[in-house]
């Protein structure tokens, strides 16, 4: 095919009875990408690495490996490889055994395989001598280290992930995301990743597709999904956001109690059209109405949260509409809860969301 | 108070255990005696001798030994290949039609083996049946399966497939299927997880399985009696015979104490082997 991508679905259905989990999506993933699908549950997502890796089949529509069709090839005969949310690690194997599972299936002699599960381990950061232990010896980390370096082992085209961290604890999961994204960057391979944590997807990917009733709502790189998401959902998917439903009026944008500065620049949105302006907490600020921000909106502060290194108020607007504002911990606010009080921030720092 | 709660495990076995002094122990002691003492003896007072083990291998009783337990361990085979499918469907793919299978092969114990046995002679004798229709409508005979080793094996395989079917469903049911899923995605064929996976993982089921069956069939009377018209005769029908026509109670013993002492020796090994805990859903 004329493609340079190295993972393309074409239009692919996939459903059970009369339960469509995908309505025909399209997706191209390329050689070398750290490629995350974000969803919230039943979103698809599982579906769709079900699909990817030939444990299901599609009902419609060609997924293509480069320039070979794989949709109809069973998932032992597909070059790709998962690691699985429960790791699906072997019990009765040693972690040596688990890691060469692969390569004794391709009759790879014991001293190379042993040599090459003994590299995994060094690539894993696990000590040699974990080769003799038993699966149930490891802790939650080194199983999922455990089950990447089998997963390796297989060389596989691309790798996929099914939520491997979800059941693992904060801390640990925060520490494996990095060590994920630095594996990426010393293997080269193409990463498929998928998970409901944003955080998750935010902090590894370099593009992340954000999936919702069996089609994609948007994919992009990281930074664009956060600041310009097509969509109400992306929006709110993405973490705290405030939206104001704005009408275009003479080529303004007004609405939800907003005060706007005559002299900010104007909008293209056809006049009479309505939006969706999308402002992220960090970027609206205490002020005392002569600061000069381009929008403005007074309220009441209704309560403080600390959130760690942040912290968030929330804001009561006229008509009861919350905003939500974060400050870093430094910069933190001195006025009380339920005083008055004006916020504001600037057109840069907004985006307008136009749902159809 | 503590004392006490550290004995309470002991003070409520103690029911159980005078029943099995009593009831089990107490008669394997009996015939553990009576296995040395001189020929058909009716009391335990004579001077030990152990002339009843020597009639076993002298009078060929070690004959019906070896074919109680050559074809329990063909019955066991053959059971474990033939109930392997369906227990695997019975534990992975039938989901409701589960419940209908075991109340099914269940429902089959409840009639007594002998009429079941009996049942199969009615139907498989010449002029049974299935014989005497097809000679009916065809005009053609053929002699009857019955009253051959076969058939014995047949029996047995009949009679004790629950005894297979529910372990092996069991321990099926412990292989986890994203461990079949996994390697099949890391390149294991069909056959290879089979070997790899499923037997590996499901043996504490397959190894009770065998176990109850090997040691069932190995002391099974009717199967060879009824169906097999006495081929072959079984070591626990020689048992039964020295008790009651030999009237020689040494020489019965003695025949039990050897059955015993292989049977006994292989169950430990197996069970030793098998983490039973594991398979009652105890403890993962």
């Amino acid at each position: 095919m004329n493609s340079d991508a190295l993972l393309r679905l074409e239009n692919v259905v996939k459903k059970f009875g009369r339960f469509t989990a995908l309505h025909g999506v399209d997706l191209e993933i390329h050689e070398g990408e750290f490629f995350t699908i974000v969803g919230p549950s039943g979103s698809g997502k599982s579906t769709m690495i079900r699909l990817l890796v030939g444990m299901d089949e599609v009902s419609d529509g060609a997924i293509w490996l480069r320039d070979k069709r794989i949709d109809e090839t069973p998932a032992h005969e597909r070059p790709t490889c998962m690691v699985f949310q429960s790791l699906a690690l072997f019990p009765h194997m040693s972690v040596g055994q688990n890691i060469e599972f692969p390569l004794k299936l391709r009759r790879i002699t014991p001293g190379k395989r042993k040599a090459r599960a003994l590299e995994l381990l060094d690539l894993l950061r696990l000590p040699r001598d974990y080769y003799f232990k038993r699966i149930s010896q490891c802790s939650g980390g080194e199983q999922q280290r455990v089950a990447l370096a089998r997963a390796l082992a297989f060389e596989p085209e691309i790798l996929f992930f099914d939520e491997p961290l979800s059941a693992l604890d904060y801390r640990l999961r925060k520490t494996l995301e990095k060590e994920l994204k630095d594996l990426h960057h010393r293997t080269g391979k193409t990463f498929v990743y998928i998970t409901h944590s944003l955080e998750e997807a935010m902090v590894m990917s370099d593009r992340i597709a954000i999936m919702k009733d069996g089609r994609f709502e948007q994919i992009a790189v990281a930074d664009e999904i956060y600041s310009q998401p097509v969509s109400r959902f992306v929006a709110e998917f993405m973490g705290e956001v405030n939206l104001f439903e704005v009408t275009s009026t003479g080529g303004l944008l007004s609405g939800s109690g907003l005060e706007v500065d005559p002299d900010v620049a104007r909008t293209d949105l056809p006049e009479g059209e309505k939006g969706l302006l999308m402002v992220r907490p960090e970027y609206v600020r205490f002020g005392d109405g002569t600061d000069g921000f381009e929008y403005t909106i007074s309220g009441r502060l209704l309560e403080e949260y600390a959130l760690g290194s942040r912290i968030q108020y929330e804001v009561e607007t006229a008509g009861g509409r919350i905003v939500t504002v974060e400050k870093l911990r430094e910069d933190r606010a001195t006025s009380e809860s339920g005083s008055d009080v004006t916020l504001g921030f600037d057109a840069a720092n907004t985006h307008l969301i136009v749902e159809n | 108070m503590q004392k006490l709660n550290r004995r309470l495990g002991f003070l409520s076995s103690l029911p159980i255990l005078a029943v099995f002094l009593v009831a089990f122990f107490a008669p394997l002691m009996v015939v553990a005696l009576f296995s040395v003492m001189p020929p058909k003896v009716f009391n335990l007072t004579n001077t030990p001798d152990f002339s009843a083990y020597s009639v076993f291998f002298e009078q060929g009783y070690y004959r019906s030994l070896l074919w109680s337990l050559g074809m329990a361990l063909g019955s066991t085979a053959i059971l474990l290949i033939v109930c392997w499918p369906l227990a695997y469907g019975m534990a992975k793919v039938f989901r409701g039609f589960t419940l209908v299978l075991t109340v099914a092969v269940v429902m089959s114990l409840f009639v007594s083996e002998n009429i079941r046995l009996f049942g199969w002679v009615l139907t498989l004798m010449k002029g049974g049946l299935i014989e005497g229709h097809i000679r009916a409508w065809t005009g053609i005979g053929f002699d009857s399966p019955l009253y051959g080793i076969p058939i014995i094996v047949f029996g047995l395989v009949y009679v004790y497939l629950p005894f297979m079917l529910f372990p092996l469903a069991q321990g099926i049911s412990m292989v986890p299927d994203d461990a079949r899923q996994a390697a099949a995605d890391l390149g294991a064929t069909r056959w290879q997880i089979l070997t790899q996976i499923d037997i590996p993982l499901a043996a504490p089921g397959i190894i009770v399985g065998c176990l109850l069956s090997f040691v069932l069939a190995a002391g099974a009377v009717a199967e060879a009696k009824i169906l097999g018209g006495q081929a072959v005769i079984t070591i626990a029908d020689d048992i039964e015979t020295a008790f009651t026509f030999g009237q020689d109670w040494p020489l019965g013993s003695a025949l039990s104490v050897i059955l015993i002492f292989i049977i006994g020796s292989l169950s430990l090994l197996g069970v030793s082997r098998v983490d039973l805990d594991r398979i009652m859903g105890r403890k993962r």
